[in-house]
């Protein structure tokens, strides 16, 4: 086989099982889009346009609450600021591309493609078409994520509202968080997170309790990175 | 909601993607940086997660007869043990559903 095909392919099906909770999640998307109100075309623009499955839940979460545009852009912007880090990381193994690469493997960038790209890049450096485990894996990503949205859109306008499903948002985000409920420091900052943006939910203006509440945390955490390391 | 909004959400998105990729030559972020970075998604979930569980329609901290509150603990405790996402979802969903169709009838 050829190598770009098989990178593409080993690509696809290292992601394949990350994608099982993705569905859900795209669905969820979905729903609570028509059930807020929004046009099916504008709740599926958002995954084509945005494509960051926690970033587009905030904003519908703070579209109902009536917040401006600017904090929620710039809400938007913080939930997806992890992605630095992605492509700082990447940064070694694709800067030799030419740049229609990165423009495109930069839309599918996306938290479980960089898992299993990573991995990859870290074993398999020589492989002159490693960028391709990238494409396929985020491709896969890409194309779970609209058709769960789509139908997540069909679904929103048969599902009953007494299901109280707009309790899903909490319990996915609390879902995402579950590799870190074993490590201390970030139960503290998620505790911080949780308190501030809870109280300051009413007292804090233009709905900027989440920016407010994610910042007093992440100051937290640089807090305990810096006295982690005086410790070393 | 707007397009206009939506499309801002989209670019201000891609540009955290692309700019690393498109500036850097490598890696230049160090450890700190890195861990601080790693911390995101524990500094901002529980903002989403938190007030709509605590706080009632009317914006009120809610702890008396809350479902949301009992279904959130039943699910961080699947969470805990199963570490599978599916699992916590639907631990929280039908608990929570138990409790408002069944429990609080």
């Amino acid at each position: 086989m050829n190598k770009r095909l098989k990178t593409l392919t080993k690509g696809i099906t290292d992601v394949s099982p990350l994608m099982i909770p993705v569905v859900p999640f795209g669905i969820i998307f979905g729903v609570i889009g028509v059930e807020l109100g929004l046009s099916p075309y504008m709740t599926f623009g958002m995954s084509v346009i945005i494509f960051g499955g926690a970033s587009q839940i905030v904003l519908l979460q703070l579209f109902s609450g009536g917040a401006s545009s600017l904090v929620a852009i710039t809400s938007v912007g913080a939930v997806n600021s992890r992605h630095l880090l992605y492509g700082a990381v990447f940064s070694e193994y694709l800067s030799h591309l030419k740049l229609s690469w990165k423009v495109i493997l930069s839309y599918v960038l996306i938290d479980q493609a960089f898992a299993v790209s990573n991995t990859y890049f870290k074993k398999n450096k020589e492989n002159e078409f490693k960028h391709y485990h990238l494409l396929g894996a985020g491709f896969t990503c890409w194309t779970v994520w609209q058709i769960s949205t789509i139908l997540g859109i069909f679904l929103g306008s048969v599902v009953p509202e007494e299901l109280g499903l707009s309790f899903t948002i909490s319990l996915t985000f609390l879902a995402l968080l579950i590799n870190d409920f074993r490590k201390f420091k970030n139960i503290i900052v998620m505790l911080v997170s949780g308190m501030v943006a809870t109280i300051g939910y009413n007292a804090i203006p233009f709905q900027a309790y989440i920016i407010v509440a994610a910042l007093s945390a992440l100051l937290v955490a640089t807090l305990l990175t810096l006295i982690n390391l005086k410790k070393k | 909601m707007h397009w206009s909004t939506i499309i801002y959400c989209g670019i201000i998105t891609y540009l955290t993607r692309f700019s690393m990729i498109f500036l850097l030559k490598e890696d230049i972020l160090n450890d700190k940086a890195k861990k601080v970075l790693s911390y995101v998604p524990s500094a901002i979930f529980p903002a989403i997660i938190f007030p709509p569980i605590f706080l009632d329609s009317a914006g009120s901290l809610d702890f008396e007869s809350n479902p949301k509150i009992l279904a959130t603990v039943f699910a961080i405790i699947i969470g805990f043990f199963s570490r599978s996402i599916i699992a916590t979802i639907f631990a929280g969903l039908i608990s929570y559903w138990f409790l408002i169709f069944v429990y609080y009838q």
